[in-house]
């Protein structure tokens, strides 16, 4: 049998033993061939190589030698021993190790579920053993020999073919498709409007279909929607969040972030509390009054507190990183950033609206109230945003 | 179709192959009761027969595929399990399970029946994990799949069909692990869900009906997030698995492709049968990749949703990201600027969220898909291809790819520009900045080098052809010169290197026909010559029998040593030129 | 009781009863005032020794007498360190207990650092110091930091995904704010200097004062970052509590790693 590292000596070579003669060495060099380059003519040689073939088999160790195919035999039955003695582990486990014991592990910490881990292990010795063992198998004691397929190109024969075009347009000829338009058109309409019930059914009920969009112009700043989908403004008292009290200017401190919903928003169910706070969501701050850039941000606050709405102009996240000195706040989802002082325009990131700022003054009690709701909606943009 | 190799039939090359053994007929023993019964119903014998003979090329990247489909049967296996507990409901609890740090807060259930999966029930905590992580491997391993079909040309007729499939099928999985990234109602997922809503909002005149519709009226309302729960136990999965039998059955029907090497040719398929060696192999591998994912399970903790809290879309949390998949996406939005939203009519169009989302996922899944289709066109070659390129041998190809793999990266990596500040200590803003720069540019730098490392790795095969292996044996001459013995490559291995084909860049007709006119078409075609000459014009052809016996003739058997022999023979390379 | 009312009309019962409001107002005053807690103990030598740390060691950038050092550098009023007027004493605690101050160099902003330069007790007299400069918030009560024996974690975790998730992330990791800022991890950090940070709101952090916060809330956040610490990763390995961009990592390093090597020993001839 050939030995492929010591291949047999081609015949264009010019000593048949393979090695250089001395006349090798001393070739002119000058005249050779460009790598790149193609050489003019072929001199009577082949286009191109021809395919040597298969390279000779080479026989495993476990082929040649009975012992090293016993012990492959033992190593695959060893594996499957760790397969059997993972599941049997799984099972003590799963019965032993109670479900809310700690342990540790080197790299992992002391605070790694017991019953996770010991699980995982024999769960994954169990399975890895099988597919260990299969494999190691497949690669020692199977036959290595590579067995060949022929492949025939994938168009069906030029028979079958036309047969098939004879069937198909013989039979529409038979259904009389062609003779009887009326048929077919009949046929083609009706198909095509059949899946409409099921889609209408489930479009039209997904959501509301009445200008939903309407709903995005409106807070919790506006009033608790009635059942008549009114909302009436009362001057809501800014709350804290999650405490729910009330907010007095004197204890917002130069550089406290307050977050704040509509006074009442508590109070409703969880699930329309969570609806109304997508929406509700604002962010109190009080700078130095001298810190503003805008007019229109100082005057809409109370004593250099100013309220802005929580909710990204961008998709929606709370904007909720206040830096204290440099009143920037920054989105941590996209990475908007708000300028507090020149009424939250937009300075670096995705967003192109400033975050709407809601109008604040105090009530007689002297609490922080809101003194008109929103101007504009909050959140991110829509279609229909500037038709209100 | 044509000949691209100068085959023979490989099976008779090997005087001493064991001829393969039939199973003696009508001997099908012990099981002879059963399998016969169920033949006598069925008449099944002869298509498992077929099945069974089936010949498998072996190769490790042929397994990424198999990684994938295994990973999505353990996705399967555990999915099943976690549905036993999960709840998918939005309506609220209060939490009074063994988390401690969460007793008595107002949470959904479907959260809440997380955190009992994760602490209270046995074993949950693992197979949740093992789920997750599966779910990444398995987007993982099918994106490596897709670029190990993409650089060895797989993808090239007959299998259009099937990489279009493929592509359909990556782009389900990423919905897929959306849906099931959000169904814990975490703060975390949440998060993820109200951007969604943000991107729907986007969708010029239907936006908003489009988002009140899917969540059932205001965000979050209640119906979201049993709705995804459908999508991702029921719908989804169901295209997906049938998707993807007609994947596989594809794959048995164009039989494998192969590696290009001795005895391969575009006409055979070499490798193992399915019984007993592929069967064993490729079972085996699943009980591996099931295994492995289990141990990664035990080691490594996977989404803990617990540290989150239930969603409130008043709350947020630093370094929000989705899953990895999904980076491209929301990296794209993190750096497009915020300006190009503009209004016209009293509409607001919002491109500055658009595309990066609801434009991007479809469009990047649409040009991979149409890729082959693309080349083709380009190529104009209508064989059948069942030999893989190796990546070198398609220099501009491997480029293009390596390039849309290094945009996508940046775009991913822009996705965690947080991450990465806090890491590495850097500006944010920064490396928004120097993404928003690199998305651009890295790809074309990217592109260059790649190509010209794959002509480099040619021009070194043909020089390993022309030339030989150093043997390291130096030899002095006579005259005193000193060379390095070349010894000339085998004919397994120059094979390897040598067949492969090569295109030449399509000729462009002229754009006028005799009469002056302009021909039709004559855009597109120079259009098409343009890419054929960009694809093709500087790509290096197979060593020829002519040149290597040229180069023997010209003693390039050896190679000088030192460089005063170099100088004595300058530029030996190419000196014909 | 006869005998406490026939001595009423007795000339040092006004004194008397003076003596009493006073030290009840004072008490009530040292119990419900914002107080400086550990004012109560300092005396004028700790002060003075405050005094004499702070010029050696701090008045380079915050002036000689906590003034600040305020200077216009090409046009532009730049701060080469606060005014302490009004900083308190829980501010210099946390600043020096956690090694931020004194400022290591000049970055972005101040870093925790493992290695404290200065006794605890020299903290305490430049605290001291500092807090005689205007009324500052002074250190907890042990009360408010007993989080063990009083807080409430489920609700301190509502308050903190509110308040604090959002720049420290949920996990308590700390997380990027602009132009190379950061919110710190919280991860090992002392409850003392959780609610200090909270009280105080060093660098960029937003000040929670105790009627923002109180207290209690403080209190019953610091709970749910230690319990949330406590349960740790029941998981397995934490990966950094960095979520999808960890676990992204580790699959495509690791878990595709072991994958492909496994297909690759699969793949390969056997011997």
């Amino acid at each position: 049998m050939a030995d492929p590292t010591n291949p047999t000596p081609d015949a264009d070579r010019p000593d048949s033993a393979g090695e250089y003669t001395e006349a090798d060495y001393t070739r002119d060099l000058s005249t050779a061939v460009s790598l790149d380059g193609d050489v003019v003519g072929t001199g009577g040689l082949p286009e191109r190589f021809e395919d040597p073939g298969l390279p000779p088999h080479q026989p495993r160790m476990s082929d040649l030698d009975e012992a090293a195919a016993t012990r492959a035999e033992r190593q695959v039955a060893t594996l499957f021993g760790i397969s059997i003695i993972g599941t049997l582990g799984f099972l003590v486990a799963y019965f032993a190790v109670p479900v809310e014991s700690r342990m540790f592990f080197p790299g992992l910490g002391s605070t790694v579920s017991t019953s996770n881990f010991l699980l995982g292990v024999t769960m994954g010795l169990s399975l890895l053993g099988i597919g260990a063992g299969a494999v190691h198998w497949a690669k020692t004691l199977m036959p290595d020999e590579e067995a060949v397929e022929e492949r025939h190109p994938m168009r069906s024969e030029e028979d079958d073919r036309a047969q098939f075009g004879e069937i198909m347009l013989g039979g529409a000829e038979d259904a009389g498709l062609t003779r009887r338009p009326l048929l077919k058109y009949a046929m083609g309409g009706a198909l095509g409007l059949f899946a409409l019930p099921m889609v209408v059914q489930v479009v039209g009920s997904l959501g509301p279909l009445d200008r939903p969009w309407r709903r995005l112009e409106h807070t919790f700043w506006d009033g608790e929607e009635g059942p008549d989908g009114t909302r009436e403004f009362t001057r809501p008292r800014l709350v804290r969040d999650p405490q729910n009290t009330p907010i007095r200017p004197e204890e917002v401190t130069i550089g406290s972030a307050y977050h704040v919903q509509p006074e009442g928003l508590f109070d409703l169910d969880p699930h329309h509390q969570l609806e109304a706070k997508a929406k509700a969501s604002v962010l109190l701050m009080r700078l130095h009054p001298d810190d503003f850039v805008s007019e229109k941000a100082r005057d809409w606050g109370y004593e250099g507190i100013v309220a802005y709405s929580k909710i990204c102009t961008h998709v929606g996240c709370p904007v909720g990183l206040y830096e204290q000195h440099t009143h920037h706040l920054l989105c941590p989802c996209h990475q908007s950033t708000f300028d507090v002082t020149d009424d939250c325009k937009v300075i670096f990131g995705p967003a192109k609206r400033p975050l709407p700022q809601l109008k604040i003054t105090v009530d007689d009690e002297g609490y922080l109230v809101a003194d008109q709701p929103f101007e504009e909606p909050v959140g991110p943009s829509y279609w229909e945003r500037e038709r209100r | 179709m044509s000949e691209t190799t100068a085959s023979r039939p490989a099976a008779a090359l090997r005087a001493d192959d064991k001829p393969i053994e039939r199973a003696p007929q009508g001997a099908v023993g012990k099981l002879g009761g059963v399998a016969g019964w169920v033949d006598d119903r069925t008449r099944a014998a002869k298509g498992v027969n077929y099945l069974l003979r089936k010949v498998f090329p072996d190769h490790w990247s042929f397994m990424l595929g198999e990684i994938a489909m295994y990973s999505l049967i353990v996705c399967l296996l555990t999915g099943a399990f976690l549905t036993f507990w999960f709840v998918p409901s939005m309506g609220q609890t209060v939490y009074d399970g063994s988390y401690i740090p969460l007793q008595g807060v107002v949470m959904s259930e479907a959260y809440a029946s997380t955190l009992d999966i994760s602490f209270d029930i046995k074993g949950g905590l693992l197979i949740r994990q093992i789920h997750h992580w599966a779910a990444l491997m398995f987007i993982v391993s099918l994106s490596v799949h897709m670029m190990r079909v993409f650089f060895t040309g797989a993808f090239r007729k007959p299998r259009e069909l099937n990489w279009v499939i493929g592509t359909v099928l990556a782009l389900l999985a990423i919905v897929e692990g959306f849906a099931g990234y959000s169904l814990p109602d975490d703060l975390l997922s949440g998060t993820g869900l109200r951007a969604m809503q943000g991107f729907i909002l986007t969708v010029p005149v239907i936006g908003s009906y489009i988002a009140y519709a899917l969540f059932g009226g205001d965000f979050p309302g209640e119906m979201i997030i049993p709705r995804l729960y459908a999508a991702h136990v029921l719908l989804i999965p169901a295209i997906l698995v049938g998707l993807f039998i007609v994947h596989v059955t594809m794959v048995a029907v164009n039989k494998h492709t192969q590696y290009p090497g001795p005895g391969k040719t575009n006409d055979n398929v070499v490798g193992y049968r399915v019984m007993p060696v592929y069967a064993a192999k490729a079972g085996g591998f699943f009980f591996l990749v099931f295994g492995l994912t289990a141990l990664i399970a035990a080691f490594a903790q996977i989404n803990a949703i617990w540290v989150h809290g239930p969603y409130d879309p008043s709350a947020v949390t630093a370094g929000a990201q989705p899953d990895w998949y999904m980076w491209f996406s929301d990296g794209a939005l993190r750096l497009l600027p915020g300006w190009i939203e503009f209004t016209v009519f009293g509409f607001t169009f919002s491109p500055n969220i658009a595309i990066g989302s609801i434009i991007l996922l479809p469009l990047v899944y649409t040009v991979l898909g149409a890729y082959p289709f693309v080349e083709r066109w380009i190529t104009g070659d209508d064989r059948e291809h069942h030999l893989l390129d190796r990546p070198r041998n398609a220099p501009t190809r491997t480029g293009v790819g390596m390039a849309a793999i290094t945009g996508y990266t940046v775009l991913a990596l822009a996705c965690v520009n947080d991450i990465i500040a806090i890491k590495l200590g850097m500006s944010i803003n920064d490396l928004t900045r120097f993404f928003r720069v690199a998305v651009f540019l890295l790809p074309i730098l990217v592109f260059w080098i790649t190509k010209r490392i794959c002509l480099g790795l040619q021009r070194h095969d043909r020089e390993l052809v022309l030339h030989g292996r150093e043997t390291g044996t130096v030899i002095r001459t006579p005259e005193g010169r000193f060379f390095e013995r070349h010894e000339d490559l085998d004919p397994y291995t120059r094979w390897r290197l040598v067949s492969f084909d090569t295109y030449r860049p399509i000729e462009l007709e002229p754009a006028t026909d005799a009469n002056g006119l302009v021909r039709k078409g004559a855009r597109k075609d120079r259009l098409r010559a343009a890419l054929s000459r960009f694809y093709f014009t500087d790509q290096i052809h197979p060593v020829t029998p002519a040149e290597l016996a040229a180069a023997h003739h010209d003693g390039h058997g050896h190679e000088a040593l030192e460089g005063a022999a170099e100088e004595e023979y300058p530029e030996q390379i190419g000196a014909d030129r | 009781m006869n005998a406490l009312a026939a001595r009423r009309r007795h000339p040092a019962a006004i004194a008397l009863l003076l003596m009493l409001a006073l030290v009840v107002t004072g008490g009530l005053y040292a119990a419900f005032a914002p107080k400086p807690a550990a004012a109560a103990a300092v005396t004028a030598d700790q002060v003075a020794q405050g005094k004499a740390l702070f010029q050696a060691n701090c008045a380079s950038c915050h002036g000689l007498n906590g003034e600040g050092n305020e200077a216009e550098v090409g046009g532009e009023l730049r701060s080469f360190g606060p005014s302490l007027v009004g900083a308190g004493a829980a501010a210099v605690h946390f600043q020096m207990e956690t090694g931020r101050m004194p400022l290591a160099n000049p970055g972005v902003q101040a870093q925790r650092v493992s290695k404290i330069k200065f006794e605890q007790e020299e903290i305490d007299s430049i605290a001291a110091w500092v807090a005689t400069l205007g009324p500052g918030p002074a250190r907890p009560d042990e009360e408010w930091l007993d989080w063990e024996g009083s807080g409430d974690a489920g609700r301190g975790g509502t308050i903190y995904r509110s308040n604090c998730a959002m720049c420290h992330s949920s996990a308590g990791a700390g997380g990027a704010l602009t132009r190379g800022k950061y919110a710190p991890s919280l991860e090992g950090v002392e409850p003392v200097h959780i609610y200090e940070a909270m009280l105080t709101g060093p660098q960029n952090m937003p000040v929670f004062n105790d009627t923002n916060l109180t207290p209690e809330d403080k209190r019953d956040v610091i709970a749910y970052v230690k319990q949330m610490h406590a349960v740790g990763n029941p998981g397995g390995l934490g990966l950094g509590g960095f979520g999808p961009a960890a676990e992204a990592l580790f699959a495509w390093v690791f878990g595709l790693s072991i994958m492909i090597g496994t297909a690759v020993w699969l793949g390969q001839k056997g011997a």
